[in-house]
């Protein structure tokens, strides 16, 4: 390919990042020297690893050149690359979800004494950070980058950028997956990476808005896309939460572990104020991103009001920062905090279904492709599900609910209608869209396998959010329960034993939940590997949702 | 207001994002910092000692959070059940707080004191042991485990930077304070004493022979809600009121 390297533009990207790359292995190389901290030498090392795995991908898909895409047309590449990543890291996020489930229905089984790396309290981070970061995470990128440039007419701006997103973003998952095994956690949920890992992670989120943002900035249609507004608040706000909530004091700089800048009450509701903003922006911003685009695309129709959409966002994405204290009704956080979390929780309840309508009534006309489009159902149904977790999540943040729910497994059931339902459903119907997309073929292997992923998953979400309710009201009622002599009726473990025959069918549901997401596995593998070429995939340019909002 | 103006220039679409965003969490979180009364003025708080500190991070690096709340509300079934609910005061040198969001095991705010060591021992060992019906992970390792404390001033340091009153002379003293704590006749008993008042010493793991990371737990749990001297603490008082 000499001819390639001959009339080869220069690219300050090519020069810049194996820079990075090689000071993050030489970085990596001091702390794997020097650190006498066993747990930070492998990470250390698995870091090296990473750089190096990233560095080889740099010089096989630059040796020869630039390759066509990044001269010509949309990047796909990386888009593909999320694809595969995030269902690799789905089935293993909930696989580990299925391996806790059982921990806590069957402990005489699934714990092993000599094995502490496997015991609940390391699994379970992993499971959380596995299916919302790296799953999730995965999805939002391969989506966003996808959406950008067909909602901009533009490729994706940064050259080889994106790639080193995607490489880092996954080095971060690796990094903090293998470290909850190790025990390096900051004992935060959902914010247990330590600093380094931390470091890295804003180095990456960083490119990542450059990316999008620059496609954005070199848009060629004028207006910006409703799905876009959602993506760039979804990574503009996440950066704000992670620096904000990750402010901490190495140990030291050759140590694993930190000290977090604010303590008790404070660090509370800074947590909280990240926490619930995960869920904000992370879980729903974001993958309302890929409602606005999808539905419409798949539907073929423009989404159903362009001023809805306009009045969802805004208030969406200002209502959703106030919610934390919701986590922290009752505690030792200040009242007035408390009643502020309370009531904007309430009022999010509104936008949340603004953003329901929007994506349901886009089918107006269209409803007749539930019966005959599953992927189309799965997408639908996703938006149900998003609007049952929404208006629940407003009634539990009332006083008087969450005296009962908190602390229960209320909140467990509540967590997974949104992440399985809403989460999983509108991430599944997204990548059963694009897979034929970006491989370039007519259709999917196989319909009526969505039918039984369909049909499966939803037969254990049903499963799981109802034995969770079951068991989280029934937790909360023996809780408080007092007998005729006006003493607590149960002893704690009482309502222990009592969730028994619960965490059994929570654990069926989630293992049927998995059971569908490898039925899709295999749906796409044999999409991407056979199936009819469709000619013109590439022709196919922002769907007309795109124009309709913009007018 | 037209719309059109934010779809068409994307900095002003972030800057206004990024504006509506702040509002709600500044709003929320930065008068807990200079509000008076955020965290009540109470007796008996002082900070970890080398050996709780350890113990505590042990209690975070097993992801303890995930399943035990230390954080008992002001309603009435869990004060009894629990005891008195918590106070702001009884986290504030936590860096990170633990308080927890889920009760698949009890609240452990005020477990200090409940149990035996001997219990805890068991209990850590082989949960089922003891409850028969308990769901928790076995921690058999942590008493065959020697405690780690090489950089245990290095930990209050980091503590000291972001705010714990840790001393200099505290921080000099931390490796013998340490020992001292799980070794009650050792020399250094009488000044770790003076520095941490009524903190317990003992052997908490029930091996002379050396300290291991369930000496370092147990010390933790042990103390876990005991420090505010509740008899000079008045809930009604208006300075209390929050």
């Amino acid at each position: 390919m000499l001819s390639a390297t001959t009339d080869r533009p220069f690219r300050l990207d090519l020069a810049i990042f194996p820079i990075i790359l090689a000071l993050g292995f030489f970085a990596g190389l001091i702390e794997a020297g020097r650190s006498p901290d066993p747990a930070m030498v492998i990470q250390a090392e698995t870091f090296m690893a990473c750089m190096l795995a990233i560095g080889t991908f740099y010089l096989v898909h630059y040796g020869d050149g630039l390759p066509v895409e990044e001269r010509t047309g949309y990047m796909t590449g990386v888009v593909k690359a999320g694809v595969v990543a995030s269902m690799f890291w789905g089935i293993a996020g909930m696989l580990v979800g299925v391996v806790i489930a059982l921990q806590l229905s069957f402990p005489h089984w699934f714990y092993f004494p000599d094995l502490g790396w496997t015991n609940f309290g390391r699994l379970r981070p992993l499971h959380t950070s596995a299916v919302i970061f790296a799953f999730g995470g995965n999805v939002l990128i391969a989506t966003s980058y996808y959406v950008v440039q067909r909602t901009c007419k533009a490729r994706l701006f940064g050259g080889s950028l994106p790639w080193f997103v995607f490489w880092g973003y996954n080095t971060f998952i690796v990094l903090a997956g293998t470290g909850y095994l190790l025990g390096v956690t900051e004992g935060r949920e959902y914010a247990e990476p330590e600093w380094y890992a931390d470091l890295w992670l804003t180095i990456v989120w960083v490119g990542y808005l450059v990316t999008f943002l620059g496609t954005i900035i070199k848009r060629k249609e004028p207006h910006i896309y409703v799905a876009n507004w959602f993506y760039l608040a979804f990574i503009a706000t996440i950066a704000v939460l992670h620096i904000v909530n990750n402010l901490s004091m190495p140990v030291s700089l050759l140590s694993t572990k930190s000290v977090a800048l604010f303590s008790g009450v404070q660090d509370a509701l800074t947590q909280w104020w990240y926490g619930h903003n995960a869920v904000g922006f992370f879980l729903t911003a974001g993958f309302l991103g890929i409602m606005y685009y999808f539905i419409p695309r798949r539907a073929e129709r423009p989404v159903y009001s362009y001023r809805l959409s306009i009045v969802h966002f805004w208030t969406l994405i200002f209502i959703y920062i106030w919610a934390g204290p919701h986590h922290l009704l009752y505690t030792a956080l200040p009242d007035w905090a408390q009643t502020l979390g309370m009531t904007f929780s309430v009022i999010l309840w509104m936008p949340s279904w603004g953003g329901m309508i929007n994506g349901l009534m886009t089918l107006s006309g269209a409803w007749d492709k539930l019966r005959t489009d599953p992927v189309l159902r799965m997408l639908v149904v996703s938006v149900a599900f998003y609007g049952m977790a929404t208006f629940e999540g407003p009634v539990m943040s009332v006083r008087s609910v969450n005296a009962l729910s908190h602390y229960t497994n209320w909140t467990i059931g509540h967590v997974h209608s949104g992440a399985l339902g809403w989460v999983g459903y509108v991430s599944f119907g997204a990548l059963y869209c694009l897979v034929p997309w970006l491989w370039n073929k007519k259709k999917l292997y196989s319909n009526s396998l969505v039918e039984w992923h369909f049909w499966i998953s939803t037969l254990g979400i049903v499963l799981y959010i109802t034995s969770m309710w079951v068991a989280g009201i029934m937790q909360g009622l023996m809780w408080r329960a007092y007998n005729d002599f006006g003493f607590l009726e149960y002893s704690f473990v009482e309502t222990v034993e009592a969730m028994h025959p619960y965490y059994i069918i929570r654990a069926l549901g989630g293992l049927m939940y998995l059971g569908g997401v490898l039925i899709m596995a295999y749906n796409l593998w044999r999409t991407a590997r056979s199936g009819e070429s469709a000619v013109s995939a590439q022709t196919v340019v922002a769907p007309q949702a795109a124009l309709g909002a913009a007018q | 207001m037209n719309h059109g103006f934010f779809e068409r220039n994307s900095l002003v679409l972030l800057i206004g994002i990024l504006i509506v965003v702040a509002i709600g969490g500044a709003v929320e979180i930065a008068p807990l910092f200079w509000v008076n009364g955020t965290v009540e003025k109470v007796s008996g708080m002082r900070p970890y000692t080398p050996l709780e500190l350890e113990g505590r991070n042990i209690y975070i690096r097993e992801g303890c959070y995930v399943c035990h709340s230390q954080m008992i509300r002001s309603l009435r079934d869990e004060v009894e059940r629990y005891g008195h609910y918590s106070l702001a005061a009884e986290s504030m040198y936590d860096h990170p707080f633990q308080w927890g969001s889920e009760r698949t095991g009890p609240d452990l705010a005020r477990v200090g004191g409940k149990y035996s060591d001997e219990w805890q021992r068991a209990h850590l060992t082989d949960p089922r042991s003891v409850v028969p019906e308990s769901i928790m992970p076995p921690y058999a390792f942590l008493e065959k485990t020697p405690l780690n404390y090489r950089d245990i001033a290095d930990l209050m340091r980091a503590n000291k930077a972001v705010g714990v009153p840790y001393t200099k002379e505290e921080i000099d003293a931390a490796i013998a304070d340490l020992n001292a704590q799980a070794d009650p006749n050792a020399d250094g008993v009488d000044d770790f004493h003076k520095r941490y008042p009524k903190a317990q010493t003992r052997d908490f793991d029930g091996n002379p022979n050396q300290i291991t990371e369930a000496d370092a737990l147990i010390a933790y749990l042990q103390m876990l809600g005991t420090l505010v001297d509740f008899k000079t603490y008045h809930a009604d008082a208006p300075e209390n009121r929050r």
